[in-house]
């Protein structure tokens, strides 16, 4: 894993080194105060694991599957901190398993959001627009990457209106307590309802535990594997009779199709 | 300006099921067709090694594109109808194959009360039996009459399955033996003896042993594998059209399919129908495709549309309750018991008609004198193979989400069954089909409305099936059960079932349907339409083998028609 390689990673994530060496990918042209101001206030520390570019200097081979930890969709660092901290207590680690950020959730949802999920573009997403009985299912007329943007930053704004600190910062029974309050429909959003956000938060963060690795979710298909499900196996014929309980190692799609 | 096509002898809309069953019964007789099928080419090795949740199960990879065309909804008059902009309720297919290569396989046949419904109902309840707004109707046609056609629907597609008591007479034996029966399915059928019911293995087009029917096509031994509803099978080893009756159709060198061909409209003169009109979609030039015979096989949604669209037949009016298109759209009135367990089941193993059944509790079989509803429902535990994104099951009181809902909902995923009852739905004068005044799809076209909600029968049918369930279910040794008996008001978000019937309803008399025993149009006689939209209610089964069915029935009659023109009854 990365972070075990970054023994020259310091607390914020990115060190001396690493920003003289990317400084050096705008030579000639001009460090922008983004970059620097984003330097001192943990821009690179995505989700608290201290995901650092340190990893290229390592002498030991690339871990391919680190290479899809980067971020398509969310362009404020400060947001997917946020995505990731709630999705870490919609499905923490704990005794049983991994947790949404050790599953790589984060950077699945921000991968779902930049295609087609994102984009409602199987959906009817025509007007006019109006609100339905909840029999009716939904009708906003915003796309779920502006709902997730939107959602996020209400939970950033509401924590630092009643805690004075950032969403991700805060402990998780304080965290929880927001995150309920968008779960019962109780925070104020125009165009679409906290509890329906939350209803995507929750649902997203399931299917990033338990799709196939290739969506860049279930890391190491960990997520199955703490559910003790097989994965795509090709065939039960032989266990469908079985009075026992048969366990078997995960396949995913990466084993049929290479 | 449409451009002219060569005329063809019949144009079938549609090639899912109901146009490849008539295609190749056509076909095979010599008759010139053109299948015109407005989704894409489709071909078995689409379906290999497709084992993916979120791709298929979740995102609906294999089912109808909202964004070009959707239906709006609302659950009675009072209430503004909006468009379902995402697929919850049901999943409509498309493409080569429709919606028959993500079907489950849930082969039973309709009972022979269901097609003399009302009659024998008068017969044994007495007339007043039967609400005021309920359009309960005869088929036009007796189960008797029917069921060759059931038996060649059983022979093209190798339906694995046992005889029982409680299910309607065979002609012919099982193609197939039942399925292999799993520990939950032994469990189920053993506490359903205890209770002094009739258990049997369902039926199944996921095939028990390798098959090749009469057209000398073969479907494949089941691998059980799990991936079934909202898949197309990796082995060809669940019945579908591309694997059967599709290529039948094709190898004759008398089926054309012209795929990408999305029909608009269909000739009508006042009295007969010349051909279609429809649009290339890649291009969005329009061709009319003319045409001796059309028939429709569009799936309900848009056998309904197609027929309002074009001015053929009466549309149904609520009002007046007369005319006949979008007449008696009805559903499936579902309930489910879950039960929590000790012993882990290898429920991620399954196919998606493996399953015990008991129908002690349907149709007619037993005496209704004392309840407050008619029909029942079928009894199922299927073992379908669970899934982990979509199948997190935790007891009554749990929360939804944090270490608590992880921890539960995975100690609990082999550890729970579930029982489930597919209730009949009967008509009901304020469920219907029409255009919507407001919606329209990609083209301009108006968009199917519906409107629909559970009726007081419904209410109690469920709460009665729920009460069975809740029964088995303990007798089955379950620590927990869990239910709802309320079915409350349809929501057509929630995933229910894809078993949408009526709209373009068959009969014996023109005043209250729309087709004859034929499924030809009384109104247009070189006009078919056919699939379960023709059902005038829907049973407490899966609806396909009586589609499938009516679809020989059809192509029987229709070679009639080309032999001697007019109407066929």
């Amino acid at each position: 894993m990365a972070e075990e390689q970054n023994n020259d990673t310091k607390a914020d994530g990115v060190t001396r080194r690493d920003f003289l060496k990317n400084s050096g990918l705008v030579v000639g042209g001009v460090v922008g105060g983004g970059l620097l101001g984003g330097l001192i206030t943990n821009t690179f520390m995505d989700d608290g694991q201290s995901v650092s570019p340190t990893a290229n200097n390592s002498d030991e081979p690339q871990d391919a599957e680190q290479l899809t930890k980067a971020r398509m969709f969310f362009k404020r660092a400060e947001d997917f901190r946020v995505l990731s901290a709630a999705v870490e207590r919609i499905f923490p680690e704990d005794d049983i398993g991994p947790g949404a950020i050790s599953l790589a959730i984060p950077y699945f949802i921000d991968k779902q959001l930049a295609g087609e999920y994102g984009f409602n573009s199987r959906e009817y997403m025509e007007g006019p627009f109006f609100e339905g009985a909840p029999t009716q299912g939904p009708q906003t007329g915003m796309r779920r990457r502006e709902v997730f943007l939107y959602g996020v930053s209400k939970l950033q704004e509401i924590a630092q209106s009643e805690h004075d600190e950032s969403f991700f910062d805060l402990e998780g029974e304080a965290q929880d307590e927001i995150l309920g309050a968008f779960e019962q429909g109780e925070v104020d959003m125009t165009g679409v309802t906290s509890d329906a956000f939350f209803a995507m938060l929750r649902s997203s963060t399931l299917e990033g535990a338990y799709s196939d690795p290739v969506y860049g979710g279930n890391l190491n298909m960990d997520g199955w594997r703490m559910k003790q499900y097989p994965g795509g196996q090709m065939a039960f014929f032989d266990v469908i009779e079985s009075e026992e309980f048969v366990e078997m190692e995960p396949v995913s799609l990466h084993a049929h199709h290479t | 300006m449409a451009t002219e096509l060569p005329r063809k002898q019949v144009a079938v809309v549609g090639v899912g099921w109901s146009g490849g069953i008539i295609a190749s019964e056509l076909a095979k007789a010599g008759i010139e067709c053109i299948g015109l099928e407005r989704g894409s080419e489709r071909k078995i090795n689409d379906f290999i090694m497709q084992k993916d949740e979120l791709r298929y199960a979740v995102r609906y990879e294999l089912m109808q594109d909202l964004s070009k065309e959707t239906l709006s909804f609302r659950n009675d008059r009072d209430m503004r109808a909006l468009p379902m902009r995402q697929m919850g309720s049901f999943l409509l297919g498309t493409d080569l194959g429709g919606a028959g290569i993500h079907w489950n396989g849930q082969c039973p046949r309709f009972f022979p009360y269901d097609f003399e419904i009302r009659s024998q109902t008068i017969d044994r309840y007495g007339e007043d039996r039967i609400p005021e707004d309920m359009n309960l109707q005869d088929w036009g046609i007796s189960y008797d009459e029917i069921e060759e056609h059931f038996s060649h629907f059983d022979d093209t597609i190798g339906t694995s399955g046992e005889d029982n008591e409680m299910t309607a007479e065979r002609s012919s034996d099982f193609p197939t033996p039942p399925m292999k029966k799993t520990p939950s399915i032994r469990l189920f059928h053993e506490a359903a003896e205890n209770l002094g019911l009739h258990p049997y293995m369902s039926a199944s087009a996921n095939l028990s042993e390798a098959y090749t029917n009469p057209d000398g096509k073969t479907i494949n031994q089941c691998m059980y594998c799990s991936f079934c509803e909202r898949f197309g099978c990796d082995y060809q080893a669940k019945s579908d059209p591309l694997i059967t009756v599709i290529p039948t159709a094709v190898e004759t060198g008398n089926f054309e399919i012209r795929t990408h061909a999305n029909v608009r409209s269909v000739s009508y003169d006042g009295e007969r129908t010349d051909g279609v009109y429809f649009v290339d979609t890649r291009t969005g030039e329009e061709f009319f495709q003319p045409a001796d015979l059309v028939i429709l096989t569009t799936y309900v949604m848009n056998n309904t549309r197609l027929l309002l669209q074009s001015g053929i037949g009466e549309p149904f009016d609520p009002d007046t309750n007369t005319g006949v298109i979008g007449k008696n759209y009805c559903y499936q009135i579902m309930a489910s018991a879950q039960g929590f367990f000790d012993q882990q089941f290898n429920l991620y193993a399954g196919a998606g008609a493996l399953g015990g059944q008991v129908d002690d509790y349907n149709a007619d079989n037993f005496d209704h004198s004392d309840l407050d509803f008619l029909h029942g429902g079928t009894i199922q535990l299927t073992q379908t193979g669970i899934r982990p994104i979509s199948t997190n099951p935790v007891p009554p009181g749990t929360p939804n989400w944090g270490s608590e809902f992880k921890q539960a909902s995975a100690h609990h995923f082999y550890r729970t069954l579930s029982l489930g009852s597919q209730g009949a739905s009967l008509p009901y004068r304020y469920n219907y089909l029409d255009l919507d005044p407001t919606y329209t799809d990609a083209l301009g076209d108006p968009l199917l409305r519906m409107t629909y909600n559970f009726t007081e029968q419904d209410r109690n049918l469920a709460a009665h099936q729920t009460a069975r369930l809740e029964e088995i279910m303990q007798e089955m040794g379950a620590n927990e059960v869990a239910s709802n008996p309320d079915i409350g008001d349809y929501n057509i978000m929630p995933y229910q079932t894809t078993h949408n019937t009526g709209g373009v309803i068959m009969g014996a008399e023109p005043e209250t349907s729309a087709v004859n025993n034929y499924l030809q149009m009384w109104d247009c006689e070189n006009l078919f339409v056919v699939g379960a939209s023709a059902f005038p209610h829907n049973s407490g089964y899966n609806p396909t083998p009586t589609v499938g069915a009516l679809s020989y029935r059809a192509a029987e009659g229709i070679l009639q028609y080309l032999d001697n023109p007019g109407p066929l009854v």
